[in-house]
């Protein structure tokens, strides 16, 4: 067995280790956060180096491929400008700094596990490293709303755990193992793509994971998760919690319900349609932008699973590359939203009026990633939804995408209200709007991402087109 | 035979208890009926050979979490009434009854593979075989059950100390 299939993930446990010894002994608490940043360059260097392979260890639950090694590669960025964003914010919780890197690399390294294992009982054990992780981060502020949101996290989330557990007991009763190729195997080999069981385990899956998506009807945890938690943790769990999610399934159904993709790509086609739509509709009525972002990456979610839907290696390219554009237009928003509340100390959109006389550069990329959000060129948001549209046609899903367009355009009011109020709001003072060069760094690096990937996409496609084909069609 | 009448006598009171858990207003008298049901599902793992699995639910949910569950709730003064009676009393209720339905329909409509022999070996050496052998078991779960363990108890303690 090779070891160092698994260095990335050791690396990354050991950083957070690391960065936990190091607050016993050190004064100068910001130097964590270099430490954290700089450290990251270990595990993604690893993941580099083992880019091409395509191995499996510990009799197969392990297994990197160019598919694992893409999303480990893309948590490490995520992560990376998660943490320079939260140098702005880490006052709110001096005391526990080394602790606030140290579990979100914990939950990084779970993520990285969540998309390299293949085999049942380890995904779930990724999964709930996860979880608990981003359970503690989310109440990580302990005031009252904070406290909330944590506890709120945790119960929902335990529920969706338990869930997913009976469906993957189900699957295991069924087939008789937790590997997820032989799952594929003895489903074709038996005959029992008919089962009432797998049906129902696909159900029951289908509810567990769709709860880490954030998919209606298990995205009631959202607004108040969102709104409660601390600014980055939010950033985190909408991009990063999300595409860990949508990795484990893509593994999860792709590679051992493949052969019942009938089923399920019709069952995620009804979900992705009411997921888009009520995110959308929900999301004009929020006058906290906190909250109309959390319902906004439920209505992205629903895009997302237009890619699942398609149940084709076109469909999982197109999410796969969906969901880096996603993640640099999310942040940006997230990071420009973090440094402008930091001084006005609100997350009301009214509050945000005028802000581009204040901000002139924070505004102008806040505005940038809302449009790239609503989907307009040329920003990356709409060569995602252009990519993963026709992924959907492709597969015969025109309801679908005539759905999600009609959804777009509802999409743009509300993004665009938000640019609106900020460029042509009066100004409620004249104060200037600091912010750290961490913060401005990670900021400057996502509406970059943002604008190369909406004008020379080809790149990036090439990668989530070889990523997806690793997986079984 | 004998087997049968021990599950379904087993059986009953396991779900008479986890009933009595939901529905029970005292909240003391509920953890003492999770403890209870704790040790019918242990005697559920018996009566399947399971003997290590038994050992350990005894072990880990009857001694540890029973204890741990009692003892919050007597050093919280607040929480001797159970869960209140809320609007949604219903609504849960259909939907309990509906999944409930829907899984006794499942696991008969199904044609699962049964096993028909009893194991009588005791099977800790071979969950440690399962669990520790590096090609073919499960020790890449168990290693990142160590790291959720560790942040596990360093949320712990973040979210316990003062600020």
């Amino acid at each position: 067995m090779n070891i160092y299939l698994l260095s990335p993930e050791i690396s990354l446990l050991a950083l957070a280790l690391v960065v936990i010894l190091l607050d016993l002994f050190m004064d100068r608490k910001w130097l964590l956060g270099v430490v954290s940043v700089v450290g990251l360059i270990v595990p993604a260097a690893f993941t580099v180096a083992l880019w091409g392979t395509n191995q499996t260890a510990f009799g197969g639950a392990l297994v990197v491929d160019q598919f694992s090694l893409f999303f480990k590669l893309f948590f490490l960025v995520v992560v990376a400008l998660v943490i320079l964003s939260s140098t702005d914010y880490a006052h709110k919780f001096a005391a526990f700094r080394g602790e606030y890197y140290a579990i979100l690399l914990l939950a990084t390294t779970g993520m990285m596990l969540m998309a390299s294992t293949r085999e049942l009982i380890s995904i779930y054990v990724a999964l709930e490293l996860t979880g608990i992780s981003l359970y503690v981060l989310t109440g990580f502020l302990k005031d009252d709303k904070s406290s909330e949101a944590g506890l709120k996290y945790l119960l929902l989330g335990a529920v969706a755990s338990a869930v997913l557990l009976y469906g993957m007991a189900l699957v295991f009763g069924l087939t008789g193992t937790t590997h997820l190729r032989e799952i594929a195997t003895a489903i074709s080999a038996e005959g029992l793509l008919s089962s009432p069981a797998l049906l129902m385990g696909i159900v029951l899956l289908v509810a567990g994971f769709g709860f880490k998506i954030a998919a209606v009807p298990f995205q009631m945890w959202v607004p108040d998760v969102y709104e409660g938690a601390p600014t980055p943790v939010t950033a985190y769990l909408s991009v990063a919690s999300k595409a860990a999610g949508f990795a484990v399934i893509l593994r999860v159904f792709y590679e051992a319900l493949g052969p019942a993709s009938l089923d399920w790509g019709m069952i995620f086609a009804v979900i992705a349609a009411i997921t888009m739509t009520v995110g959308n509709v929900v999301a004009i009525a929020q006058s906290n932008i906190k909250r109309m972002l959390g319902y906004s990456s439920i209505a992205q979610a629903g895009y997302l699973m237009i890619g699942l839907a398609a149940a084709s290696t076109t469909g999982s390219s197109a999410l796969v590359f969906f969901l880096v554009c996603y993640a640099f237009t999310n942040l940006g928003a997230f990071i420009a939203i973090i440094a402008i509340s930091n001084k006005i100390d609100s997350d009301q959109i009214a509050d945000y009026s005028g802000m581009a006389r204040r901000a002139p550069l924070l505004s102008l990329a806040l505005a940038l990633c809302l449009i790239s959000l609503a989907g307009i060129p040329p920003t990356a948001g709409f060569m995602a939804k252009l990519y993963i549209f026709s992924a959907g046609i492709d597969s015969g899903l025109v309801w679908l995408v005539i759905i999600a367009v009609i959804n777009t355009v509802i999409a743009a009011y509300y993004y665009l209200r938000v640019v609106r109020v900020i460029y042509l709001g009066a100004p409620l003072s004249e104060e200037r709007v600091p912010s750290s060069g961490a913060l401005r760094a990670a900021l400057s690096f996502a509406c970059l991402g943002v604008l190369a990937l909406g004008i020379y996409p080809w790149m990036v496609l090439r990668i989530a087109e070889v990523a997806a084909s690793m997986l079984l069609p | 035979m004998g087997l049968d009448i021990a599950f379904w006598i087993l059986a009953v009171v396991c779900v008479g208890a986890a009933l009595a858990v939901v529905l029970l207003r005292n909240i003391f008298r509920a953890a003492l009926f999770l403890v209870l049901c704790f040790f019918t599902v242990a005697g559920i793992y018996v009566a399947l050979g399971a003997d290590f699995l038994a050992g350990a639910q005894v072990l880990i949910y009857v001694g540890a979490i029973g204890v741990l569950i009692i003892f919050a709730i007597m050093l919280t003064r607040e929480s001797r009434q159970g869960s209140p009676s809320g609007r949604l009393r219903l609504p849960a209720l259909l939907i309990g009854l509906l999944f409930l339905v829907t899984m006794v329909f499942v696991v008969v409509g199904t044609d699962w593979s049964v096993v028909a022999e009893i194991p009588t070996e005791p099977t800790t050496s071979a969950i440690a075989q399962a669990l520790f052998s590096g090609e073919e078991g499960f020790v890449l779960a168990f290693e990142i059950a160590a790291a959720l363990i560790l942040a596990a108890i360093i949320g712990a303690i973040v979210l316990v100390r003062e600020k």
